[in-house]
């Protein structure tokens, strides 16, 4: 299976009636079991890009070619559970099809067991974006998207979700296209990364990374960061 | 135990009032409790309170189904909404009278004309609920069904309808009350039976036990279905809302 993404531009009008550009050209791939990070400043039209990637916006110039039988599993920004039903429940909407027994193993990795039967509004931000990834991860997704999944979280339960989210990814061979704009997530989680400008986004640089997840020590993460940076300062 | 007091406060005053005024002006308590009894004895007021009850379902039911599926409507599509929106104002401005007389004109003095009447009443006021309901939908949510491929269904049932049972349960509450209103003026203007029909009697006979007696039996119908049925509809539709401390 594979994400194509050509995308030739993307214009939405303000409201005072101008016209922006969100997206130059851009255009990048992502095959079974890579982990693709769009990685760039805030604001420069990440989302954007996600949402028509998504087929959630058909307004623009390009083209996106994704299996159509392709499930999607997705993260948003924000968890976007349903307040009116259970972790529980919101779980088994999206992904009806769910064993109880993959159930309770998801639940059980993301240390959620005791909050099976409470509603989002009882939960906090760091369980409520758990519960959007064991949604994500319950539909058996052959994309899974990422959208800043672990923002606004203090860095150890950042850190934490980050090597549940590397655990899921390695359980399965399937396209993850993580949105971040930390550095850190991005080299710790991704085999390939798509480096965008600000605003109109285009792809600066796509930098592959070779070594796998498992044996990424602090080194060697040390040597992707301080490559990433000379790319970084070579762009501006 | 508040409530109780409260009742209590009412029927006092109610007493007091009816002494000073005299009875056949305002009656007291007793006298219209004995007109009570003696309708129920005699069948009467069953049989009356349940032709209204009966036509109030009916207009409801009709009226809130109805104005449901168009408030959805013109909340999802704009040019249901261009197109329906005259319409819609010229109904809500339009008075429950002119309606039923002309109901009762073009379609003769049945039943059908009588529950038509009522449901259009109650009509416009159901769709301007559900519209508003609908339009304040969570777009967000709805890309969260579509990316993960939710049936249409399934969407609607677990994403849409649980955002709108707030407003269905306040468009009923509203339209509740205003059918009740609304149903015995229809009763009253061109039907054999029902609350209405009754008051129009006792009104014509200057009979104010009658009509206070028919009046507040109808009154506590009321207040029973919006307890019984109405209000716990409300507390489950929101029972996910965390609670005010």
């Amino acid at each position: 299976m594979r994400l194509e993404v050509e995308i030739t531009g993307k214009t939405f009008k303000s409201v005072a009636g101008g016209t922006h550009e969100v997206l130059a050209p851009v255009k990048f791939a992502l095959q079974s079991g890579e982990v693709g990070v769009l990685i760039g400043p805030s604001g420069c039209g990440k989302s954007t890009m996600l949402r028509i990637i998504l087929g959630l916006d058909r307004d623009f110039a390009g083209r996106i070619a994704r299996p159509p039988e392709a499930r999607i599993g997705m993260v948003f920004q924000e968890p976007r559970l349903l307040p009116w039903r259970s972790v529980e429940q919101n779980v088994r909407l999206a992904a009806p099809d769910i064993t109880d027994a993959k159930l309770s193993e998801l639940f059980r990795i993301l240390e959620l067991e005791a909050h099976r039967s409470h509603f989002p509004g009882e939960l906090s931000l760091g369980l409520a974006r758990r519960v959007a990834l064991a949604r994500a991860f319950a539909v058996e997704p052959d994309l899974l998207v990422l959208d800043e999944p672990l923002a606004s979280l203090d860095d150890a339960l950042a850190g934490r979700l980050r090597d549940e989210i590397a655990t899921l990814v390695a359980s399965r061979p399937i396209m993850t296209l993580l949105v971040t704009h930390s550095l850190d997530d991005a080299i710790r989680l991704g085999d390939r990364l798509f480096v965008l400008s600000a605003r109109p986004a285009r792809i600066v640089q796509e930098v592959p990374i070779a070594v796998p997840r498992a044996a990424r020590t602090e080194a060697e993460l040390g040597r992707i960061r301080a490559e990433l940076a000379a790319v970084q300062l070579e762009s501006k | 135990m508040l409530r109780l007091l409260s009742f209590a406060l009412f029927l006092a005053i109610w007493w007091i009032a009816a002494l000073f005024v005299g009875g056949a002006k305002l009656p007291s308590p007793p006298a219209v409790l004995n007109v009570i009894v003696a309708e129920a004895s005699s069948g009467a007021l069953f049989l009356h309170l349940g032709a209204t009850l009966a036509r109030v379902i009916l207009a409801f039911v009709l009226a809130m189904s109805l104005g449901s599926a168009i408030g959805y409507l013109m909340g999802r599509v704009k040019l249901a909404d261009r197109l329906g929106d005259p319409w819609l104002i010229l109904l809500l401005n339009l008075p429950a009278l002119v309606v039923i007389v002309l109901a009762y004109i073009w379609a003769g003095l049945t039943e059908a004309a009588a529950i038509a009447a009522i449901a259009i009443n109650k009509l416009p006021t159901a769709i301007v609920t559900l519209r508003e309901g609908t339009r304040a939908l969570d777009r967000s949510l709805d890309e969260m069904a579509a990316v993960f491929a939710m049936p249409r269904w399934r969407a609607f049932r677990h994403v849409v309808l649980p955002q709108l049972a707030p407003y269905i349960a306040a468009s009923a509450r509203s339209g509740l009350s205003l059918v009740w209103k609304i149903v015995l003026v229809a009763e009253l203007l061109g039907r054999p039976n029902g609350v209405g029909f009754e008051i129009g009697v006792a009104f014509q006979l200057f009979d104010t036990p009658r009509l206070l007696a028919y009046s507040l039996t109808f009154a506590a119908v009321v207040l029973v279905i919006e307890t019984v049925l109405v209000q716990p509809f409300e507390a489950r539709a929101t029972r996910w809302r965390p609670r005010a401390a």
